[in-house]
């Protein structure tokens, strides 16, 4: 951790001014960074790779409730804690997927401090973006991706780049991929919404950019739609150990059923992609299928037709369709979970 | 979810402690914080040490700038090699007490790099976060050479170690004709098994806190050690100071795992920036940075078994390669155990290192025996499906009674009794033997097995025993207690020989300046420092009995020395315990107000020689497989041990669950994974290395079967702290293959192997 200054922002208006970035480059490690639960941007900063001139708190803002929208969905607060969320009576009944995803995630002691916000905002665990002493585009970019020929175990099978085969390690934004959330964000100019696909990117050639959320906006709220898919549902995930690690697979369902017929599904996968990876198409296909294994094989071997392996992660193509099926016969019921 | 179980107390109230499953002494000093670990003392003026690691993995450093260092706020000095102390010349000035043979690593030495991470600065500041803070503005520059870290690819650039450790023996001649053997088996298994590298990773992270001590330059060190008198004479060596000046202390250690027994370079470090600065000065190593020392080592091996078509074990094959360093020859015990634990004539076994450039390997909890002993279980398991013989049967129709490796019969070796036990607690009579017979859902069901051994070893130590006319009982001895229950097991071997109650005992260690006492580690503390304490503690009894029968009107005036007993307090006639004195009263008398006494206890060599001495167990394992997503969940453990006498079956109990979770490690989770281009640990740190969390550990069963032996030591103890992981991998890959039908011979067996 390098010296910093920290200041505490007095209203959401208030905190996206406080935000300088040095070169115009928002993405640069140098950036002021707001600093909510510091779950991950602490840890990030005891690496040395986060080394933000200021930190900007924003822990004192009114953005920790969880309300209902004009539409019949919830908005989450960005300062409502990942704990909060899970155990929230509304959410734990209308969006059980949400809640099933969180608390598949981290510890209970992390899910207590880190918010809802910020857990959209968590960078990478690749271990060559964590050790400052390897090449990484995502941290430096030019330097190189280390992980595509190097240790990639954990890493991306779909959407990579040349330049970064880093994933993106949430649970919590996997749910809200499936779920089809919107993202609220305040800048300098205002504010806007991100739908959630389009909220996370692809590395391509600038994986330095983990989002299209710019530098100084700010994250205010997590609106969920109506529908919360709370009948036929499941959030799968598949880790080395029975807790407390990340996906090597994840994958979020949210079904709607007439008998045995799928009528319209959500389908999202963790732990395979720079981003939570919703295939629309893949969707359609489900819709109007007879819930059956075969029927989900083919839809899994759609969902990974572009999938790559780099090696050590190359067992994740296959394990990701056997995910997709099982999670497809867990969420109607086919088998239980 | 993992709990102790409760462990009924079989002696009555006012019987013997030993025995006894009593609570550590220690508990509530640990749960409310009151024990302080070697990063938690302070000094007035204290300065922090923040290390610098090497960016390369081989070569030389060839600028280093620390100017920008030095003008950071608070940063007091920045050591390199360039400004080092002038330091100790001999490579014997270098050793620690678990030195194998080379050159050990010296810590900013010169320009050269020799692994990765390797520490190449220390910045010393007012504060941590200042130590921190200057220590990314050091300024490195590097010339890199090539460097080999894949022991795959090194395989054949091996040679063959000799005598080159303290406890380590060569394989045995090869006897009859393995190969020959093998040839002609009309039942065989041959197959190759691969053990990752492990790192120990204790909670507590290494840290040294040197306190300096104005008034005559000496220091008190705490350091995170499994030994303080190891680290006070390395400390001595180094630097060339006298052990007057040299005080070290490690009352408390958060856990070791071996990781303890050799001096790692924090202990280096902030000795010589306190000497250098004259100030105090702490440095705690980084989790990233516990990656950057000794480890388990990686291991190929190749197990060959040849067999009669009634289970005779008619051939042996155990050839091992092994990881060490480019600096030192470090060697463990991997392949003998294949000729000890079954009876057979034809043995070959073949161990090999291979250099590479990583930091030498250092023992862990087993070490050899927790890699080699898997290898060989694994394949006997495959030669029970072979030859369609029960796995306890086949083990019991090869049982050996002698040594094979050197003839010589085991003092005591209860190991039937374990598959026994072990057996029955675990309903093992009900498993079908076919694989996949056994579905709960979407899972698959296995039951596996596996036997351990370890050595029961014992060293010279002291120990010093000093009674007070108060009737408290002090004993001492510079030993460790990494989390084993030191403190509790030798309170109660010295309450035990003169019949004190347990309050009235204290037990000190963990400080260099008490009598002689070896590293804790090898399971022989309790078989050493135990004995030296029971010594100190007879020659305390013997003044109290001389006492005793000079007292006015005493019953025991004309007692022999084997008529009397000690007991609640008194010295009293076996036969007639009513007739007696207090020991407080024997004191009284004679106006003696404290009696203390010293011993060493060294083993007995000429009674060992005749005999292998060893502690064995068995384990049975319950695993429950998910075959589509290749998850593996351990549901059950049963782990019976013979161990000799257990001197606390509660804090026993509590090692060997503690070495399961290890074995479930070691079977599932544990890896090290390196990249060979960079020839970096890459998954250093707790979110990528795993270790077992709580939701992968079951209630674990331990079970201690009765074992006499009067060979091993007076007090007849073997040792826990290793026995309990070595049968556990084996034993969870059995399971596996049961609820499977696949055999996976890499560990750890994580779902990747299992699914595909």
């Amino acid at each position: 951790m390098r010296a910093f200054s920290y200041t505490r922002a007095s209203d959401v208006n208030d905190a996206v001014h406080r935000i300088g970035t040095p070169d115009g480059d928002g993405a640069s490690t140098a950036a002021d960074k707001f600093i909510a639960g510091g779950t991950n941007l602490v840890d990030l900063m005891n690496a040395d790779v986060m080394r933000p001139r200021q930190v900007v708190d924003i822990t004192r803002l009114p953005l920790d409730t969880i309300e209902e929208t004009p539409q019949g969905g919830l908005r989450l607060g960005a300062l409502v804690t990942n704990a909060v969320t899970a155990y929230d009576e509304r959410v734990a009944r209308r969006y059980p997927l949400l809640s099933r995803a969180i608390l598949a995630g981290a510890s209970a002691q992390l899910r207590n401090m880190a918010t809802d916000g910020g857990n959209l905002l968590q960078r990478t665990r690749c271990y060559y973006f964590y050790d400052t002493a390897t090449p990484c585009n995502k941290r430096k970019p030019g330097s190189g991706c280390g992980a595509i020929d190097g240790v990639n175990r954990i890493h991306a099978i779909l959407g990579a780049s040349a330049h970064c085969i880093a994933t993106h390690p949430s649970d919590m934004c996997v749910a809200l991929a499936a779920l089809a959330a919107v993202v609220r964000v305040t800048g300098p100019a205002g504010e806007r919404t991100i739908p959630f696909a389009e909220f996370h990117r692809l590395p391509g050639d600038t994986p330095q950019i983990d989002t299209n959320l710019r530098a100084d906006e700010l994250v205010t709220a997590i609106d969920l739609p109506p529908q919360g898919y709370a009948e036929h549902l499941t959030y799968l995930k598949i880790r080395d150990r029975a807790s407390y690690a990340f996906a090597l697979v994840s994958v979020a369902v949210g079904l709607e059923m007439e008998g045995d017929t799928i009528t319209h599904a959500r389908l999202a996968l963790g732990g395979v992609a720079h981003k939570p990876w919703r295939d629309e198409e893949a969707e359609k296909m489900l819709a109007g299928k007879t819930a059956a294994a075969e029927n989900f094989r083919l839809v899994a071997e759609f969902i990974l037709r572009d999938a790559r392996g780099y090696g050590h992660n190359t067992f994740k193509i296959e394990l990701a369709k056997r995910a997709i099926v099982r999670a497809l016969e867990e969420a109607a019921g086919k088998v239980q979970p | 979810m993992m709990s102790i179980p409760t462990i009924a107390d079989p002696l009555p109230a006012n019987a013997s402690q030993v025995g006894r499953p009593l609570s550590r002494v220690d508990g509530r000093l640990k749960v409310t914080g009151g024990a302080k670990y070697a990063a938690e003392h302070n000094a007035p003026g204290l300065l922090h040490g923040y290390i610098v690691s090497s960016a390369i993995t081989k070569g030389r450093i060839t600028r280093v700038s620390t100017a920008a260092a030095l003008a950071s706020p608070g940063v007091v000095h920045v050591f390199t090699h360039e400004n080092r102390p002038s330091l100790a010349w001999f490579d014997r000035k270098w050793k620690d007490e678990d030195s194998p043979k080379g050159s050990p690593f010296r810590p900013l030495y010169d320009a050269k790099i020799v692994h990765a991470m390797q520490p190449i600065a220390l910045v010393v500041a007012e504060t941590f976060e200042a130590a921190r803070c200057g220590a990314r503005l050091v300024e490195v520059e590097y010339e890199a050479e090539h460097h080999e870290t894949d022991l795959r690819a090194r395989r054949h650039h091996t040679y063959t170690p000799g005598n080159e450790k303290t406890g380590f023996e060569p394989p045995p001649k090869p006897r009859g004709d393995a190969d020959a053997a093998l040839k002609e088996a009309p039942v065989k298994v041959d197959a190759e098994y691969e053990q990752a590298a492990e790192h120990h990773n204790p909670m507590e992270m290494h840290a040294s806190t040197v306190i300096f001590h104005e008034a005559d330059d000496s220091i008190t060190v705490y350091d995170k050690t499994q030994g303080v008198q190891g680290t006070q004479k390395y400390v001595c060596n180094v630097f060339g100071l006298p052990k007057a000046s040299v005080r070290v202390l490690a009352p408390f250690v958060g856990g070791a795992f071996g990781s303890g027994l050799r001096a790692q370079h924090q202990l280096f470090l902030a000795v010589m920036a306190s000497t250098q600065l004259k100030r105090s000065v702490r440095v705690e190593l980084t989790r990233p940075q516990m990656f950057t020392f000794g480890h388990r080592p990686q291991t190929i091996q190749r197990v060959a078994l040849g067999a009669a078509h009634d289970g005779t074990l008619t051939a042996v094959i155990h050839e091992a390669v092994q990881e060490s360093s480019q600096f030192e020859n470090y060697v463990e015990t991997v392949v003998n155990w294949s000729g000890q634990q079954y009876k057979c004539e034809n043995v070959r076994l073949e161990y090999k290192l291979a250099r590479l450039d990583l930091f030498t390997p250092l023992d862990m909890r087993a070490p050899g025996a927790a890699t080699g002993l898997p290898a060989l279980e694994c394949a006997m398991d495959e030669l029970a499906y072979a030859l369609k013989i029960d796995p306890v049967e086949l083990r019991l129709k090869n049982y050996a009674d002698v040594d094979g490796n050197s003839g010589k019969p085991f003092s005591s070796k209860e190991l039937k009794a374990c598959f026994a036990k072990g057996a029955e607690r675990f309903g093992w009579a009900r498993r079908n033997p076919e694989p996949r017979s056994m579905r709960d859902g979407k899972h698959l069901i296995g039951w596996g097995m596996a036997s351990g051994v370890w050595d029961a070893m014992q060293v010279p130590a002291s120990a010093k025993a000093a009674l007070s006319i108060d009737g408290r009982l002090i004993v001492s001895s510079a030993t460790a207690d990494i989390g084993t229950g030191t403190y509790t097991a030798m309170s109660q071997i010295a309450a035990d020989t003169l019949g004190i109650p347990m309050e009235q005992v204290r037990f000190i260690l963990g400080d260099s300046s008490l009598p002689q006492a070896p590293l804790e580690g090898g399971s022989f503390t309790v078989s050493s420092v135990g004995s030296a304490v029971k010594a100190a503690c007879d020659k305390v009894g013997a003044r109290l009995l001389k006492l005793a029968r000079k007292a006015h009107g005493s019953p025991l005036a004309d007692a022999k020395d084997d008529a009397v007993e000690f007991a609640d307090g008194r010295i009293r006639l076996k036969n007639d315990p009513a007739r007696g004195i207090s020991i407080v009263e024997a004191m009284r008398g004679e106006g003696i107000v404290n009696i203390e006494e010293q011993a060493q206890s060294i083993p007995n060599f000429l009674k060992h020689r005749s005999y292998k001495l060893g502690t064995h167990s068995a384990v049975f394992v319950e695993v429950r497989v998910d075959p589509d997503l290749g998850t593996v969940g351990v549901s059950r453990v049963v782990s019976a041990v013979a161990a000799g006498r257990i001197i606390n079956p509660k804090t026993a109990a509590s090692q060997v669950a503690g070495a399961v979770v290890g074995g479930i490690g070691m079977a599932l989770l544990e890896e090290t994974l390196v990249d060979h281009t960079l020839g970096r640990y890459m998954n250093h740190d707790f979110a990528e290395y795993h270790v077992p969390v709580n939701a992968d550990v079951p209630d674990i069963d331990v079970i201690f079967v009765e074992e006499h032996d009067d060979i091993v030591n007076p007090l007849g103890v073997k040792g826990v702290g290793e026995i309990g992981i070595v049968g556990v991998p084996a034993a969870i890959a059995n399971a596996i293959f049961h609820a499977t039908g696949k055999r996976i011979r890499q560990f750890p067996i994580t779902p990747d192997k299992v699914f595909a």
